[in-house]
């Protein structure tokens, strides 16, 4: 765990969370959790690749189970958990996992998770750091950075002048307070990615409203994973 | 909140509050929540500890990977109708250490305190203390307070991860974590509380973090039980007078500095010590085979 400006002492006394490892567990379902609202539904199908450690003592940590359980949209701490392979195949959710190697960057409690969902599909990839906290550094293609500590917005839109401003607007008229904000695109005039972490929760109203101007491709609210 | 035990001891001494108050205020002023919305998170917590706590005593819970369990619960049986050598109390901590880490080997719900590994310690000797000497949960809360405290200064010196630090920062951290709040709840100043820490983590350095195939139960369950052994050792003596020769902050330095000069073999890559053992390996080969990771669920899955 790495040395924070302050440490809560909900950071020493929690979280609470089903075993084994808060960084193979806890951190895995809260990446499940941010895939799934990414794709911005329950995923019909998923590839789940697992990176270094993730791959190696996934199993008997229950990593495997532990992302399924957050696609299917559990929490850290729920019971069901160690039962989420079989209550995924009930569902009709059907997973395929492979070992994967995400190059040598990518931190060793890795998995990139292809999902998809009716038109929908969405590649997420993102590493458990620790103590259960995450970071999502993948989406798309995009490289991005964000927690998971924050409610977020994301955006792919063309790239094109007012984009920011339009978002911006809307969350103001909400009274939405921005934290922090990151802008990456592939190339000038191509598609951008958008995030806004938030310091209060997100309407539906408002990816719903962004996503209905002909330049956004989609836009989506992640709700924060930590308690 | 707080850089060093010197600080939060001096801190209680001048106001004259107790440690659990100092790291309440702390917290309070940071986050700018209310003392009851905290309190009644903290008491969250203590709930959770106590349903791992039970269900690890009242039946034999095995680990996800199948090689440990169930051994709370036979020692819980055997205390029914047998004197054990370390006492009532103790032994019942034991046993109720080694039950809440069995529940998280099994994918039950504990809190982590600091971590899932450690994560027996605090509950079994708060929980232990409830029972013999009658704390109501209030006092159990404030308990979880100070205990906390201690649990930042060590991260702000040292770490509470077994990959950063080994063992001594896991189990080690929980065990002085525990002592300080013991020792405030069994009546002990800040400053017995500070000497506590001191005196928990000096007998817990150095040890690793050699876990069997990388899972957290071999030896994790019985290193739970021997943190809450040595912190009972060292409330005793802190509440008899007796103090570290070596002030807290320097032990907490000391495993600061031990950790970073540990062999990474012991530091939960399942590379030494006990993971390296003949039947350690074994064991991993045996966990390891059973890769999961080419498998398909669902309906295209085939079985």
């Amino acid at each position: 765990m790495s040395v924070r400006h302050f440490v809560s002492v909900f950071d020493i006394i929690g979280p609470i969370m089903v075993g084994p490892s808060s960084s193979h567990t806890a951190g895995a379902v809260r990446l499940g959790l941010v895939a799934r609202a990414i794709l911005g539904e329950q995923p019909a199908e998923a590839l789940i690749e697992l990176h270094g450690s993730f791959a190696h003592t996934g199993r008997g940590h229950g990593t495997d189970r532990a992302l399924v359980a957050g696609l299917l949209g559990m929490k850290p701490a729920d019971d069901r958990i160690r039962h989420s392979l079989e209550l995924a195949a009930a569902a009709g959710m059907r997973i395929r996992f492979a070992e994967a190697d995400l190059g040598q960057d990518a931190h060793p409690n890795s998995a990139r998770l292809t999902l998809g969902a009716n038109q929908r599909r969405v590649t997420v990839e993102g590493a458990s750091i620790g103590g259960g906290m995450i970071r999502v550094t993948r989406i798309e293609g995009y490289d991005v950075l964000f927690t998971g500590e924050h409610d977020a917005l994301i955006v792919v839109a063309e790239d094109r002048p007012g984009t920011i401003h339009t978002v911006t607007g809307l969350l103001l008229a909400h009274q939405i307070n921005i934290a922090f904000s990151r802008v990456e695109r592939r190339q000038r005039g191509g598609e951008a990615i958008m995030i806004f972490e938030t310091d209060d929760p997100i309407p539906a109203l408002i990816p719903e409203t962004i996503t209905d101007f002909y330049w956004v491709r989609w836009a989506r609210h992640v709700p924060k994973v930590t308690d | 909140m707080f850089d060093s035990l010197a600080e939060m001891v001096a801190q209680a001494e001048n106001r004259g509050l107790p440690l659990h108050e100092i790291v309440l205020q702390a917290e309070m002023a940071h986050s700018g929540k209310p003392r009851a919305q905290l309190r009644s998170r903290m008491k969250e917590r203590l709930d959770v500890m106590r349903r791992a706590a039970d269900e690890g005593v009242s039946r034999p819970v095995m680990s996800l990977s199948g090689i440990s369990g169930g051994n709370a619960y036979r020692f819980w049986q055997w205390l029914a109708d047998h004197e054990p050598l370390t006492g009532p109390i103790l032994s019942r901590a034991v046993a109720r250490a080694m039950a809440v880490n069995e529940v998280n080997a099994g994918m039950g719900c504990i809190v982590a305190t600091p971590t899932a590994g450690s994560a027996g310690i605090l509950p079994a000797v708060l929980l232990t203390l409830q029972e013999a000497r009658g704390f109501d949960d209030e006092a159990l809360v404030d308990a979880l307070f100070t205990a906390a405290g201690i649990g930042v200064v060590i991260i702000r010196r040292a770490s509470v991860s077994g990959a950063a630090g080994g063992c001594q920062a896991e189990t080690g951290s929980a065990a002085a974590m525990a002592a300080a709040a013991a020792t405030e709840l069994l009546g002990g100043t800040p400053r017995q509380a500070a000497q506590a820490v001191a005196i928990t983590l000096k007998n817990m350095l150095g040890l690793v973090c050699d876990p069997v195939a990388g899972l957290v139960e071999v030896p994790c369950v019985k290193r739970n039980a021997a943190g809450a052994a040595q912190c009972f050792i060292a409330v005793d003596l802190a509440l008899a007078g007796v103090e570290s020769v070596i002030p807290p902050d320097e032990v907490i330095d000391a495993m600061a500095s031990i950790g970073r000069h540990m062999d990474e073999r012991f530091k939960e890559t399942a590379l030494g010590g006990l993971a390296a053992t003949p039947t350690g390996r074994r064991l991993a080969q045996i966990v390891l085979s059973a890769n999961p990771f080419t498998v398909s669920v669902g309906s295209q899955s085939t079985g």
